[in-house]
C-alpha cells in the first residue's frame, strides 16, 4: 500500500549528495584578482622571480594583497581584498609589465581544492551582478560589399593582365554585376577561360566586347557571413589582448556583434581598443614629391595614381594599384631599429602577400615604396536634420623608402613614434576588420550597483521562500514539513544544476528562482490537498497517502508540461536576460516535478510506511 | 478521523459557478476588449530597450522639484522625459529618448547636455554620474522574437493539450491563457507603467502560469466525467469546487513569493513581478469562471463522449451482435 522501493531511497541520496556538492562553490564568495599570463604563450617565464616584483611593485604602492601565486596554468594570481585595490592594481601593473603580459580582472574561487577536482564551480556572475561594460556593435555590411567587390575589380583587372588578355575598363555594375570591356583584339575565349578558372562562383556572359560576371546571391550573403565572422575573430583577437577574464563575444542576428567585458569600467579605453580598425597598405611612388606637388598644383593627376599626404602634409602621388593590404598580415611586433634608434613595427605577411611584394620587389629595385597608414573613425553627423552614421577614413604615408633589396615576406617599415608603432603593431596583430562597425548600444554596470543587485536578488529568493515555507508548516503541518524539504532541496538542485552546467547568473535569473519556488508549491498543494480529499472521504491514512500521491502525479505531469513548454519558447526566442530567466524556470519545472514526486513521497512513506496501526497523520 | 481545522476555504464548497458563467464570461469578455481597446490607443511605455535613448544618472547639490526638471527638458527638445528620484532626493534618474535624428555618440553629448541645463542652475552643481545609451533595434528585434514565442506557445500548447486531452479542451484552454497574457499586456497600456524587457518575460511566464492553472481543473473535469453520472454542467461545477481550495492555496504561495520579489528585488525587478502578480491573479479567476464556462458553449460543448476511452467505444461496439 504505502511503500517506496528500497533504491528509490538510495536514489535520492546520491541527488541530494550531488546537489550540495555541485551548489557548494555558490557559498564560498570570490576573491577580486588580477590575473597576469604571457601575451605569447611560452615565450616569458611565469614564475617565482615575476611574483616577486609584482610583490614588489604593489608593496610600493602601498596595495595590500591577500596572496600573490603561480598557478598550474601558467598563470599568476594576486587576490585582493575589494574590487576598488583590483582596478588599483590592474592599473599599476599594465604599463609597469610591459606589452609582454597580459594583466586581466578577474574573480578567483575561494572553494577548497577537493570541490575544484570534482569540476564543482560556481555559476558565473552576469554583467548585471558583478559589473562591466556592455557593447553592441553594428557592422557595415554594405561596407564589406563594395570593399570585397572592389577586390574583385582588382582581381580581374590582374587575371586579365597575367593571361595577356588587353582590356580598355574593369568596372562594377551596382553590387551584382562586373563588366569587363575588352581591347579590340582581345582572345576572348581565353579571357573567358582563365576568368572562368579564377572566378568560379561567378557566372561569365560574353557579350560582343564586354564580358559581364554575375555575382549570384548566395555569394553576396557569404560575402556578409564571412565580414561579421572575420570581425568575431578579430574582435576576439584584440579583446585577448586587451586582457579582461571571460569576456561575452557573440553573434547576434545577421549584422550586429554583442561584446561584454566584466570587471572593466573604463568605456572610453575599451571602445578606442574595440572600435580602432589601423591597418597598413603598400603602394609603389609613382613620382617624386616635386612632381607631386605641381599634378596637385595643376590638378593634372595620372590616372593610375592617387594623391596622399605624409604626416607633414606634403603630397605624394602614389599607384593606384595595392600592393599588398592588411589583409595579408600575419604577424606584426613593435621594434627598435638596431642602426639609427627608430621605432618601427617588424612586418611578416601570408604567402600571397609575400610573394606579391617579391615580384615587386624584384622588378623595382631602386624605386621607392609607400606605405600608408589607414585608420578609420566611425563617425556620426547630421545631414538635412537626419543623422548619418559614416566612417571617415584617415590616410597618411609613413614612409616612403627607396628599395635597397629584394624582400619578401618579413621585412620592417619605420616613421612611427613609440607609441603609435606599438599600437599599430597591436592592432595589426590582431588583423584587419572585413567591415568597419559602429557602437549601437553601451552600458556601464557599476561594481558597487552589481553587488547591490546580488543583494536584493539573493533577499528576494530569500524572502519569497520564508513566506511559503511558514504557509506550508502551519497550514499543512507535518505534510508543510515534507513540502518544506522538497522545497529546500528542489532550490538546491536548481542551484547545483545551474552551476554544472555554468549558466550565467543574472538578476532575472533570480527572478527565476523565486518564481520556481512558486511553480513547485504547486505540485505539492495538489499533493496534499488530494490526500485531504481522501481522508475526508474516509479513506484509512496510509491508502489516502498512497492515492493521493498517485492521483496528483498524472495532473502535475500534465501541469508542468504545458508550463514547460512556455519555457523552452521563452528560451528558445529570447536573448541575454530572457534566456537566463527562461533557463532558471525550465530546469526549476523538471526538479519540482521531480522533489514534489518521488522525494516528498520517500519522505512520508519514511514517516508513515511502517506503523501497522496508523490513525491520524497531520496534514 | 480528525483533519486537522485549519482551511481556507471550507471544505464542503458548492458554489454554482455555472449558472454565472454568462456573466463571468461577459465580464471577461469586457476586461479583454479594454485592455485591448487600450493597447490599440493608448499604446505601451516602452522602455529604452525597445525605443533606444539615454539613461542618465545625475548628482544634484540640492534636491529639486521634478517637474521643473521635467519642463525644462520638454522645453529642450525632450517631451517624453522620465524623471525619478531616487536614494536621497537629489540623485536623479533620467530616461530620455533621443531627440529627432539622433543617436549613438551625438545624442549622448545632447542628452547630458540637456539634463545639465535643466538641473544645474546658481547654487545647485549637478554631476553625471552615469549616462549610457541603449539602441533601439535590438529592442524590435527582441519584441518580433517575443511574438514568435508568443506563436509557438499557442500552438505547443493546443497541439499537446489536443494530444493529451480534447480539441475542446486546448481550444478554451488557449482561450482563457490568451485572456490572461492579454489583459495583463492591457494593464500596462492602462497604467502607463514601463514596459520593458523583464515586463516582456513576466507577461510570457504568465502564459505557463495560467495554463498551469487551467490544466489542473480539465484534468478534474476528465477525471469526473469517466467517474460521475451526471450532467456536464454539474460535472464542471464538481470540479472547480474539488480544485478550488487547490487553487487558491497554490495561488496564495506563488502570489506571495512574487510579492517578495516585489517589495526585495528592486527596481529592475519590479516590472516583472508586477506582470506576474497580475497574472496570478487573472490567471486563477480565468481558471475557474472562464476555462470552465467555456465548455459548455457551442462548438466547445463537451459530453460524457468526448472523453471515454476511444478503445473501449470500439471495443464495445465490436461486441455488439
Amino acid at each position: 500500500m504505502l511503500t517506496f522501493a528500497r533504491w528509490k531511497y538510495f536514489a535520492i541520496l546520491a541527488v541530494l549528495i550531488l546537489s550540495v556538492i555541485y551548489a557548494l562553490p555558490n557559498a564560498y564568495p570570490q576573491d577580486p584578482s588580477v590575473q597576469v599570463s604571457a601575451a605569447k604563450a611560452g615565450t616569458i617565464a611565469i614564475d617565482a622571480p615575476l611574483a616577486k616584483r609584482i610583490e614588489g611593485i604593489l608593496t610600493e604602492a602601498k596595495i595590500a594583497t591577500k596572496s600573490i601565486k603561480v598557478e598550474e596554468q601558467g598563470n599568476l594570481l594576486v587576490r585582493l581584498a575589494d574590487t576598488e585595490l583590483q582596478t588599483r592594481a590592474a592599473d599599476l601593473l599594465r604599463p609597469r609589465l610591459g606589452s609582454d603580459y597580459v594583466v586581466a580582472l578577474s574573480l578567483a574561487p575561494t572553494a577548497p581544492k577537493w570541490l575544484e577536482s570534482l569540476a564543482a564551480k560556481p555559476m558565473p556572475r552576469g554583467l548585471d551582478l558583478q559589473g562591466g561594460v556592455h557593447f553592441v556593435m553594428q557592422v557595415d555590411q554594405e561596407a564589406a560589399l563594395n570593399k570585397r567587390l572592389d577586390a574583385y575589380v582588382e582581381d580581374i583587372r590582374s587575371t586579365l593582365r597575367d593571361a595577356g588578355v588587353p582590356y580598355t575598363s574593369v568596372v562594377r555594375r551596382g553590387n551584382e554585376a562586373l563588366v569587363a570591356t575588352l581591347g579590340v583584339n582581345a582572345d576572348k575565349a581565353k579571357a573567358q577561360q582563365r576568368l572562368r578558372t579564377s572566378f568560379p562562383n561567378l557566372s561569365i556572359a560574353l557579350d560582343g566586347q564586354t564580358l559581364t560576371l554575375d555575382v549570384p546571391q548566395t555569394e553576396l550573403s557569404r560575402i556578409s557571413l564571412e565580414a561579421i565572422e572575420q570581425n568575431l575573430n578579430t574582435l576576439r583577437n584584440r579583446i585577448n589582448a586587451f586582457g579582461v577574464a571571460e569576456p561575452v563575444i557573440q553573434r547576434q542576428g545577421t549584422d550586429r556583434i554583442v561584446i561584454q567585458l566584466p570587471g572593466l569600467q573604463d568605456t572610453a579605453e575599451a571602445k578606442r581598443q574595440i572600435g580602432a580598425t589601423a591597418t597598413l597598405e603598400f603602394r609603389a611612388v609613382v613620382g617624386e614629391e616635386a612632381a607631386a606637388a605641381a599634378a596637385v598644383r595643376d590638378h593634372s593627376i595620372p590616372p593610375d595614381a592617387r594623391v596622399y599626404y605624409d604626416n607633414q602634409k606634403r603630397p605624394l602621388l602614389l599607384s593606384k594599384r595595392l600592393l599588398v593590404s592588411g589583409d595579408q598580415l600575419v604577424n606584426a611586433q613593435p621594434m627598435t631599429d638596431p642602426q639609427n634608434g627608430q621605432q618601427g613595427v617588424q612586418i611578416n605577411l601570408n604567402s600571397v602577400g609575400g610573394q606579391r611584394m617579391l615580384d615587386h620587389t624584384l622588378e623595382n629595385v631602386g624605386k621607392r615604396l609607400g606605405i600608408v597608414y589607414v585608420e578609420q573613425i566611425p563617425t556620426t553627423s547630421i545631414v538635412d536634420g537626419k543623422e548619418v552614421q559614416s566612417i571617415r577614413t584617415d590616410e597618411r604615408v609613413i614612409n616612403s623608402a627607396t628599395i635597397r633589396g629584394v624582400f619578401g615576406k618579413s621585412f620592417q617599415t619605420t616613421g612611427l613614434s613609440a607609441e603609435e608603432s606599438k599600437s599599430l603593431a597591436n592592432q595589426l596583430k590582431s588583423g584587419a576588420l572585413a567591415a568597419p562597425m559602429v557602437f549601437v548600444e553601451e552600458r556601464v554596470v557599476g561594481p558597487s550597483l552589481g553587488a547591490e543587485n546580488v543583494k536584493r536578488g539573493t533577499t528576494a529568493v530569500l524572502y519569497s521562500f520564508v513566506f511559503a515555507l511558514t504557509f506550508f508548516l502551519i497550514y499543512y503541518r507535518m505534510f508543510g514539513l515534507i513540502t518544506c524539504l522538497a522545497l529546500l532541496l528542489n532550490l538546491l538542485m536548481v542551484i547545483a544544476l545551474m552551476s554544472l552546467m555554468g549558466a550565467t547568473m543574472s538578476l532575472p535569473g533570480f527572478a527565476g528562482l523565486a518564481l520556481s519556488v512558486g511553480m513547485s508549491v504547486d505540485a505539492n498543494v495538489l499533493i496534499n490537498e488530494r490526500i485531504r480529499e481522501e481522508l475526508r472521504a474516509g479513506v484509512p491514512p496510509q491508502a489516502a497517502i498512497a492515492t493521493g500521491y498517485d492521483k496528483a502525479s498524472g495532473t502535475i505531469f500534465d501541469s508542468n508540461m504545458t508550463a514547460l513548454l512556455a519555457g523552452v519558447a521563452l528560451w528558445a526566442f529570447g536573448t541575454g536576460p530572457l534566456q537566463g530567466f527562461a533557463m532558471t524556470m525550465i530546469i526549476g519545472i523538471l526538479t519540482s516535478v521531480f522533489t514534489a514526486v518521488t522525494v516528498s513521497r520517500g519522505i512520508a512513506t519514511l514517516l508513515y510506511g511502517g506503523r501497522r496501526k496508523l490513525k491520524s497523520i497531520a496534514i | 478521523m480528525k483533519i486537522f481545522p485549519l482551511t481556507l476555504l471550507p471544505n464542503d464548497a458548492n458554489i454554482d459557478f455555472m449558472r454565472l458563467r454568462w456573466i463571468s464570461i461577459a465580464v471577461a469578455a469586457i476586461i479583454m476588449f479594454v485592455a485591448i481597446g487600450a493597447m490599440a490607443t493608448r499604446g505601451f511605455n516602452y522602455a529604452l530597450d525597445f525605443t533606444g535613448g539615454n539613461l542618465i544618472e545625475a548628482h544634484l547639490d540640492k534636491p529639486m522639484p521634478l517637474d521643473a526638471v521635467r519642463d525644462k527638458l520638454a522645453a529642450d527638445g525632450y517631451d517624453s522625459a522620465q524623471v525619478q528620484t531616487y536614494g536621497s532626493g537629489n540623485q536623479l534618474l533620467i530616461r530620455l529618448q533621443p531627440r529627432e535624428g539622433e543617436s549613438g555618440d551625438v545624442a549622448t553629448k545632447h542628452a547630458a547636455d540637456a539634463v545639465l541645463k535643466a538641473v544645474a542652475d546658481a547654487g545647485n552643481k549637478a554631476d553625471i554620474v552615469r549616462n549610457e545609451f541603449v539602441g533601439p533595434q535590438v529592442g524590435k528585434e527582441l519584441a518580433l522574437k517575443g511574438l514568435y514565442a508568443l506563436l509557438f506557445v499557442v500552438v505547443g500548447f493546443l497541439i499537446y493539450i489536443a494530444f493529451r486531452f480534447e480539441w475542446k479542451f486546448a481550444v478554451a484552454a488557449i482561450i482563457t491563457t490568451l485572456h490572461d497574457v492579454v489583459v495583463v499586456a492591457g494593464w500596462f497600456a492602462i497604467s502607463g507603467h514601463e514596459f520593458d524587457l523583464t515586463v516582456l518575460a513576466g507577461i510570457l511566464s504568465v502564459m505557463g502560469y495560467s495554463i498551469n492553472d487551467t490544466i489542473v481543473v480539465f484534468d478534474r473535469v476528465r477525471e469526473n466525467f469517466r467517474s460521475m453520472r451526471a450532467d456536464p454542467e454539474t460535472v464542471l461545477n464538481k470540479s472547480i469546487n474539488q480544485t478550488l481550495s487547490r487553487t487558491v492555496i497554490t495561488s496564495f504561495v506563488a502570489f506571495l513569493t512574487v510579492v517578495a520579489l516585489y517589495i526585495y528585488g528592486g527596481g529592475s525587478l519590479r516590472g516583472m513581478a508586477e506582470s506576474q502578480m497580475l497574472g496570478i491573479i487573472i490567471g486563477t479567476l480565468s481558471s475557474i469562471f472562464v476555462a470552465c464556462p467555456l465548455l459548455t458553449l457551442g462548438l466547445l460543448k463537451v459530453t460524457k463522449q468526448d472523453l471515454m476511452p476511444k478503445a473501449k467505444d470500439e471495443a464495445a461496439l465490436a461486441r455488439r451482435p
